[in-house]
């Protein structure tokens, strides 16, 4: 069981009025937004479920624009996202599919390009009380939480990269929490997803990087902004 | 330092001689890895953001965005200062704040999720109710909210604070628990009687459903807060005046997460009964989106 804080029973501090609707919405942009690492100039959002019935209600469009701009749950800004998305030069598309149910019913996919043309795709779920869960990253189910800080390696699956990245992991002194890899078939691409405890410096990411058929590393700090 | 029940934190409370809140700290210290001046700091904004959504309506109604609610909190705290309340003038005003936080929360304005964005109202509106009655200082609030946070806790752990899995109990009746149990101790009650009140306040909003009008935290999710809020003072002053509790909190927890799993789906947060189901439900938010 993970562990339950006084700041999960007191908080999140939030904008209103969902902490599923809005705040969940929110932070699950605001991890595309900290993949992409560089400001977003195009974004796609599909929404679903209850997401796509109830999303004007509960703010749901503007959480996520939000979050794709860089705001927090807390954020006040977060009811004017449509106009600083305009004075960013955000653009921006929703659609809402009414017709796929199989899925949890608070989820979200989003599609989006950064300002030095960078581009991906991720699908999110907001799993309760502002909990969210990524499941996919460009058509790949995946499973992490956001809960603590997440390393992500894209790479060919090979053997020996898992264990290159724990080594670096190790000679780095991070403490895995938790590690799971995914593929999209064998031999193809793979994604490392590592959540650990601390800080992981740039250059355990640079040594990570550095090996043979590893594609991409990202790192998306939660932990030390709470 | 860990709990996984309340008589576990009752035995840890007795074999430390402190208070819940003292435990909770505690608890968090260690487990958190983190100090009590930084756990102090945050607590201290959390509290920042209770006043400031609890008061904010007092002279400036919101508008929610569904448009069902917007200047109820004015309208009790006016009647208050005319010097008709029935309630007197610390249940009004912790009716009055309650009902202010979901206000602001409906306008998408910064709240605190107590434990959840749509019961937010109630610990807020009873603690600083009685801050203003009894004249009680920030310190002895911040004490109030790490006890309640304590009951809280156990409600996430050992049941659900969802409305969608265990209806509109699970929300504002676990938020009533966390301020009657927190309200005890804010006015010198021992531990015990603190998990009595939560005891309490639970089980008078046993079988309470979650069904908000047009699936939006706005209706009746506001009048439920001003509620949960009235519960936990009478839960309260029951437990200070030595009424006993027949059921201790860990079973009365037990049997709330039970009535919400056999709850239909209809009554838990999908809008399909209870007053979302009525005519004038409906009627009302064909303009909702």
């Amino acid at each position: 069981m993970s562990f339950i804080s006084m700041f999960d029973v007191l908080g999140p501090n939030m904008v209103g009025p969902s902490s599923s609707h809005t705040a969940g919405a929110c932070s699950i942009a605001l991890i595309a937004r900290k993949m992409l690492g560089e400001p977003v100039r195009q974004v796609d959002f599909t929404l679903y479920g209850s997401f796509a019935k109830t999303y004007r209600g509960h703010g749901t469009d503007r959480a996520l624009l939000g979050g794709i701009m860089g705001f927090s749950t807390d954020d006040e800004r977060i009811p004017q996202a449509y106009a600083l998305a305009g004075e960013q030069g955000v653009s921006y598309h929703f659609s809402y599919n009414h017709t796929e149910t199989d899925l949890h019913p608070n989820t979200v996919d989003i599609k989006l390009t950064g300002a030095e043309g960078h581009a991906f795709s991720l699908r999110g779920e907001s799993v309760g009380g502002g909990k969210i869960r990524i499941s996919r990253i460009n058509g790949i189910a995946v499973d992490f939480s956001g809960d603590y800080n997440t390393l992500i390696v894209v790479h060919k699956d090979r053997i020996g990269i898992a264990a290159h990245i724990t080594r670096c992991l190790s000679e780095g002194m991070v403490n895995i929490a938790f590690m799971r890899l995914f593929r999209e078939a064998k031999g193809d691409t793979a994604y490392s997803i590592v959540e650990y405890d601390g800080t992981l410096s740039t250059d355990v990411q640079q040594k990570i990087r550095e090996k043979e058929d590893v594609n991409q590393v990202m790192v998306i700090p939660i932990q030390e902004e709470k | 330092m860990d709990f996984k029940n309340a008589a576990e934190l009752l035995a840890l409370c007795e074999k430390e001689k402190c208070p819940i809140s003292e435990i909770m700290k505690r608890r968090e210290c260690d487990l958190a890895e983190t100090t009590n001046e930084e756990l102090e700091a945050r607590m201290r904004k959390a509290l920042a953001i209770m006043r400031k959504s609890s008061t904010d309506p007092l002279t400036a109604p919101r508008r929610s965005v569904g448009g069902l609610l917007g200047g109820e909190a004015r309208l009790v705290e006016r009647h208050r200062q005319e010097g008709k309340s029935v309630c007197g003038n610390a249940l009004s005003r912790a009716i009055a704040y309650a009902m202010g936080v979901l206000e602001v929360n409906s306008s998408m304005g910064l709240i605190v999720a107590a434990p959840t964005a749509g019961s937010s109202g109630v610990v807020p509106g009873v603690f600083l109710a009685l801050q203003e009655e009894h004249g009680l200082s920030d310190e002895a609030l911040l004490a109030a909210l790490y006890n309640s946070s304590a009951v809280g806790f156990l409600a996430m752990r050992n049941a659900t604070v969802a409305g969608a899995v265990g209806g509109c109990q699970a929300e504002v009746g676990v938020a009533s628990a966390m301020a009657a149990s927190g309200a005890v101790e804010l006015m010198g009650g021992a531990p015990a009687q603190c998990l009595d009140a939560a005891s309490t306040a639970l089980m008078n909003l046993l079988g309470l459903v979650c069904d908000p009008v047009g699936g939006l935290v706005e209706y009746p999710c506001q009048y439920r807060n001003a509620i949960g809020a009235a519960n936990a003072f009478t839960a309260a002053e029951l437990a200070l005046s030595g009424v006993k509790q027949l059921i201790p909190f860990d079973e009365m927890l037990a049997a709330m997460y039970q009535v919400g799993r056999r709850m239909s789906p209809e009554l838990k947060e999908t809008a399909m009964g209870g007053c979302a189901a009525t005519p004038s439900g409906c009627a009302a938010c064909e303009g909702c989106g």
